[in-house]
């Protein structure tokens, strides 16, 4: 097994009769989404990966679900040839949780079809804009010795900034930036790094610029720089194809490319998987515990195996760091497999570390439903690492939806395989992603305190609740996106809105934005709740639509979702509002809430045939309840009222 | 690798590509004969025959052939020198 990202090597070969299986997938079948998905997890030839785009295409003219993808509109901005790409880009993003609509403008019309409010690109109304330009575009392919790189840079970004515009004014889409790959020529060999103005020094400055423009204005990155480098940019650039056929990169690359794209737009979509759930023998150490022993297995300094094995476990703490659930599953006795993360002095992975622990002699699958179900997280949520290939088929077989990564016979490569599949891209990154795994272990803790208390009530009042409120603010924008555009089970409506559209919420006069975070005497659970309230049209009295309300399914069961709807209506009336309309949509996730505003108090105004509901509530009947958690209101409109 | 041989195996290139399962390319085909092929599918064409064969074509030989039976010498001179 290769590592070469070109090849994609982390995803399994796919099968002999890969064609007629897409041909099967028929447009009124109830389960083409999964299918497609399913097709899109295998390491596809060229010819396999358009055909599979094709059928996409055709599954969508012809009106098919691919639920549970998510649709995205993406329009494609290049000064380059994109068709070629563009036969991959369907297949990728299906991988990544996507049904994606390319909207392909003409060759090289970057600028007009940004500025032109009617131009191909605004009219077709994308969800977002991937400016898929190099660094011909941006005119930095020429040397500037003699004191004009500084302007050359700014006119580059000036170039991107007016693009940005355009799309902003004609049709508020997202955009996707990439930053700029390299070309290998250096007029002065390695001096070239300490020369003002070579072509090297003014795209890494432009790179920079490229990243702090994205921050600022919520884009999207889609670092094409990395992937020229790690593929090697001697294999990136092609001059001929080039030359011929105006190909910004080596048509070598376009599978690799669309991956990358394709995990940007799942990460936006909030496919990213949150929890990587570990196999021990001869994955998180070397050797079988319960045969070698604690003396015999192979972790830890002196050995190149057991560096190896401890680079693995330190990525796997890396990853938790920055958010990432970890679990193991393992066929062992518990005490046998717990034993080294007590024990063993090389070990970089402890107990603590890992949120739920399975060791057993269970199948793997039903410990991964086990898992997800324990962490309160999709199944689609998982990443499953494990080096013997027989139980990786089995559980791609039962849960197609997990993440399953092949792994090479060589486990120092582990975690370039790991890394490399793309499975935890991100979008953004707070500090609260960085302790939302502790507190995962922390969730085990209340567990315990649950079966010590004798009733309910004791046990909320026991755990010294503090809710905070507060509208929509510049801080909290980045986490409400998220929540927005991951939570699924507690989520009313489950509609998606970009980093831009909360903005949109928060500075509008008329749009009731509320976030909400919990604490208690374990630990800060940060923002678990949102919701959005618009004016409603076409009512007799003045209403609030709830247009939005989500929740963390870790604040369950907590008395939270009485809390936030006294606070709404609370809101309410000091707006004048006289009546809340609640709205329930139906996805495949969130039958949880299907009865939501039932238990609240609300009146079912009418039911359609596909479940979706509205209720309704009359502010004035609310009687507001005596909660177990104290309030901390930072909202406004009760001080303007 | 024959002539005949390079001529199957760029017709199945073309049909994968295209979805064009009846055409058949004969020496004296040409991009004017065939409904679809456009410059796009050209470019398309090109390097779906460059990955089929694993040969790559200068720039000075992308718009050298006038037919298919001149495409498919210049791919077995590749062949042989390869």
């Amino acid at each position: 097994m290769s590592n070469s990202f070109l090849d994609l090597p982390w995803l399994p070969v796919a099968p002999e009769d890969f064609r007629s299986r897409i041909r099967s997938v028929s447009p009124d079948a109830q389960d083409a989404g999964p299918k497609i998905q399913r097709l899109a997890g295998y390491k596809l030839s060229v010819g396999q990966s358009r055909s599979l785009s094709k059928t996409i295409n055709a599954l969508r003219a012809a009106n098919a679900s691919l639920a549970p993808l998510s649709p995205f509109r993406l329009a494609v901005l290049s000064n380059a040839t994109t068709d070629l790409v563009a036969d991959h880009l369907p297949a990728a993003a299906a991988r990544h949780g996507i049904d994606l609509e390319l909207v392909l403008p003409d060759y090289d019309q970057v600028m007009q079809e940004a500025l032109d409010p009617d131009s191909h690109v605004n009219a077709a109304k994308p969800d977002a804009v991937l400016l898929a330009v190099d660094y011909r575009w941006l005119q930095l392919e020429r040397v500037a010795l003699t004191g004009q790189a500084e302007q050359i840079i700014d006119q580059a970004l000036e170039r991107i900034q007016a693009v940005m515009e355009g799309i902003k004014a004609g049709c508020g889409a997202a955009v996707l930036l990439q930053t700029v790959p390299v070309p290998s020529a250096a007029l002065f060999g390695s001096y070239d790094r300490a020369v003002t103005g070579t072509v090297r020094t003014l795209i890494e400055a432009v790179n920079l610029r490229i990243v702090k423009l994205a921050k600022e204005t919520s884009s999207f990155i889609v670092d094409i720089a990395a992937l020229a480098e790690r593929v090697g940019t001697d294999a990136w650039f092609d001059p001929v194809r080039y030359f011929a056929f105006k190909l910004a990169f080596s048509p070598d690359c376009d599978l690799a490319y669309a991956d990358v794209v394709g995990r940007v737009l799942g990460s936006i979509r909030g496919k990213a998987r949150k929890c990587l759930v570990l196999d021990l023998d001869n994955t998180v150490w070397g050797g079988v515990i319960g045969d070698d022993g604690m003396e015999g297995i192979k972790v830890g300094q002196g050995s190149p195996v057991g560096e190896a094995f401890l680079a693995i476990q330190r990525l796997a703490l890396e990853l938790k760091g920055r958010g990432i659930i970890l679990a193991v599953s393992s066929k062992n006795t518990d005490s046998v497999a717990r034993e080294p993360f007590r024990d063993h002095p090389e070990m970089l992975l402890r107990e603590a570390d890992i949120a739920v622990f399975q060791a057993n002699w269970l199948d793997k699958p039903s410990n991964l439903e086990s898992i997800a179900r324990t962490l309160n997280i999709g199944i689609d949520s998982l990443v499953f690492l494990d080096d013997n290939g027989a139980e990786r088929a089995q559980v791609r077989e039962a849960l197609p939806m997990v993440g399953v990564p092949e792994l090479p016979e060589d486990p120092s490569l582990y975690p370039w395989y790991l890394l490399a599949a793309g499975y935890f891209e991100a979008v953004s990154f707070s500090e609260e992603d960085s302790v939302r795994a502790s507190s995962y272990a922390a969730d085990a803790f209340r567990a315990e305190v649950m079966q010590k208390s004798r009733d309910l009530g004791d046990y909320l009042a026991s755990l010294d609740m503090k809710i905070t409120y507060a509208n929509f603010t510049p801080t909290g924008r980045q986490r409400i996106a998220q929540l927005v555009n991951k939570s699924n089970q507690f989520n009313l409506t489950t509609r998606r809105y970009t980093e831009a559209d909360v903005k949109g919420f928060e500075e509008s006069e008329k749009t009731f934005t509320l976030q909400v975070r919990l604490e208690d005497k374990f630990g800060d659970f940060g923002m678990i709740g949102v919701i959005v309230g618009q004016p409603a049209e076409g009512e007799d009295v003045p209403t609030w639509e709830i247009d939005t309300w989500l929740m963390s399914c870790r604040v369950l069961g907590r008395k939270v979702e009485e809390a936030m709807l006294g606070k709404i209506v609370a809101a309410a009336q000091a707006k004048g509002i006289a009546k809340l309309l609640g709205v329930y949509i139906p996805t495949a996730k969130n039958s949880m809430v299907k009865d939501h505003y039932k238990k609240l108090g609300f009146t079912l105004r009418s039911e359609e045939a596909d479940g979706r509901a509205e209720y309704l509530l009359d502010v004035g009947e609310f009687k507001p309840q005596n909660l177990p958690m104290t309030v901390n209101d930072q909202t406004t409109e009760l001080l303007m009222a | 690798m024959g002539h005949q041989d390079v001529l199957n195996r760029l017709t199945e290139v073309f049909q994968e590509l295209s979805d064009e399962d009846d055409v058949v390319l004969v020496d004296v085909t040409t991009a004017d004969d065939v409904p679809g092929w456009d410059s796009v599918f050209h470019v398309k064409f090109i390097i779906a025959i460059e990955q089929a064969f694993k040969v790559r074509f200068a720039a000075s030989e992308i718009n050298a052939a006038n037919n298919v039976g001149e495409l498919a010498a210049m791919i077995e001179g590749k062949l042989t020198h390869a």
